[in-house]
């Protein structure tokens, strides 16, 4: 890559795979599963934590040698919440049913504990580009977990995606409603989110050995 | 009869990990065993208790649309409601740190077994969850703001505590190795939330449709009345 070394590409997609913030460093699990049902307010709350954590980690970046260490959670707290009042106002604005749906989850990104993982783990401890970089790298890679379980969920539970009856009317039985396909309604209630994220898990790692935890 | 109701319902209808999935990260991180689970269980309820009442009385007096009108006519169409984030999460954070002093001055013993986990407790999302539900919920007053902490924060501590027993037992079964430790934990608390899920039959008790039903029911099977006594027995609880 031209314009990322190999050491800051590795920033991004190490989170991506190996190093997942849901799957293997256990962080922002909350949000995560809480507003899953729809694969559009997945993909809206992906992009609104890419945007906190971009920002929010090129911030503690710059003002990192100035922070007295005693107070750095307030201070941490204090430019997450900024930025998520920012993205809950705008939301307000162009996308009205979809922040009722969302609710208090908008909210509730500013304890994820992606954010003040990152803030605490490498945008203390690093410049800001790379800082930049390790921001976008975990909010792409809780994204991407996000995604997939809101494309499994909405898919089996509704037999729509983004909204669009992909898979034929289930009342006029067309598609593969005719030949008695049926809505799994269990995927979009609460529970199904954990097991899926589980099974997610369990794909990870068979597929990557290394991963597997000794008890 | 309020009170009784609305501290049922946030135990185990809308409980905090099961039906919001609030606090996960510390549920997931801190339930390996019984023993540190109930320490955070109990700072859980403790800090809840304190932060909810507050947050409410901020709510009530400062962020609502039309909640400066103590202060005088003039300021009675201001609306300070989007800058509730920050309030709630800087009035955690200092009660966070205003109880750590105070337990550690008075109560040395507690302070000692507590300790650690109360600076946690400001990144927990239950936390700032149960102040966003209480908003959201518009909860009317200040002691069922309170009755809304503590029962959200029991109904956390009894899945922590749940889940952190299971934890301690599932270490002598043979669990496939991809799923080992954090995937089985994930598929176990799927299941416990699918149980819970049970209790959402309780919201039906001051429901006239439901009452409906189950007399219809009953005049049509007696051999299932002791089931329907049951129901008509926590229906009575609920109201």
């Amino acid at each position: 890559m031209g314009l990322l070394s190999r050491k800051d590409a590795k920033l991004i997609s190490d989170p991506l795979a190996d190093n997942n913030p849901i799957t293997i460093q256990v962080l922002g699990i909350c949000s995560a599963l809480a507003i899953t049902a729809e694969l559009k307010a997945s993909i809206v709350m992906a992009v609104s934590v890419l945007f906190v954590m971009g920002v929010g980690n090129v911030v503690i970046s710059l003002i990192r040698n100035i922070i007295p260490s005693k107070i750095r959670i307030i201070v941490q707290l204090t430019v997450v919440a900024a930025l998520v009042i920012i993205v809950d106002q705008v939301l307000k604005a162009f996308a009205y049913e979809l922040s009722k749906t969302l609710s208090v989850f908008v909210g509730l990104i500013i304890t994820n504990c992606i954010i003040m993982g990152r803030f605490e783990a490498f945008a203390l401890g690093n410049g800001l580009w790379r800082s930049f970089l390790d921001g976008i790298g975990n909010a792409l890679g809780y994204g991407v977990i996000l995604i997939i379980v809101g494309f499994f969920r909405e898919l089996l539970g509704a037999g729509t995606l983004l909204g669009y009856k992909v898979l034929g009317d289930p009342i006029e039985k067309t598609g593969v409603y005719a030949f008695g396909y049926e809505n799994n309604g269990f995927m979009l209630l609460a529970p199904m989110a954990l097991i899926v994220v589980g099974i997610i898990i369990w794909v990870q790692r068979s597929r990557n050995k290394a991963l597997i935890e000794d008890e | 009869m309020e009170h009784i109701e609305l501290f049922f319902k946030s135990i185990f209808i809308d409980n905090m990990v099961f039906a919001t999935f609030l606090g996960m990260c510390s549920y997931l991180a801190v339930s390996k065993k019984v023993s540190t689970a109930v320490g955070l269980g109990a700072a859980v309820i403790f800090v809840l208790a304190v932060t909810v009442p507050v947050n409410w009385l901020l709510d009530q007096y400062i962020l609502q649309p039309g909640a400066l009108k103590w202060l005088g006519t003039e300021y009675a169409d201001f609306d300070l409601s989007f800058l509730s984030f920050i309030m709630f999460i800087a009035t955690i954070a200092t009660m966070v740190q205003l109880v750590e002093i105070i337990v550690e001055k008075f109560a040395p013993g507690l302070y000692n077994s507590l300790g650690i986990f109360l600076p946690l407790i400001a990144v927990n999302c239950a936390i700032l969850g149960g102040s966003l539900f209480m908003q959201s919920r518009e909860i009317p007053s200040i002691d069922l703001a309170f009755n809304y902490g503590v029962s959200s924060g029991i109904g956390w501590f009894l899945a922590i505590l749940a889940i952190a027993a299971i934890r301690e037992k599932i270490r002598y079964s043979k669990v496939p190795g991809p799923l080992r430790g954090l995937g089985i934990t994930f598929i176990i608390t799927g299941l416990m939330a699918i149980g819970f899920m049970s209790f959402g039959g309780m919201l039906t008790g001051g429901d006239d449709e439901a009452k409906a039903k189950e007399e219809v029911k009953t005049a049509e099977a007696p051999r299932k009345a002791n089931e329907n006594k049951l129901v008509t027995n926590t229906t009575s609880i609920n109201e």
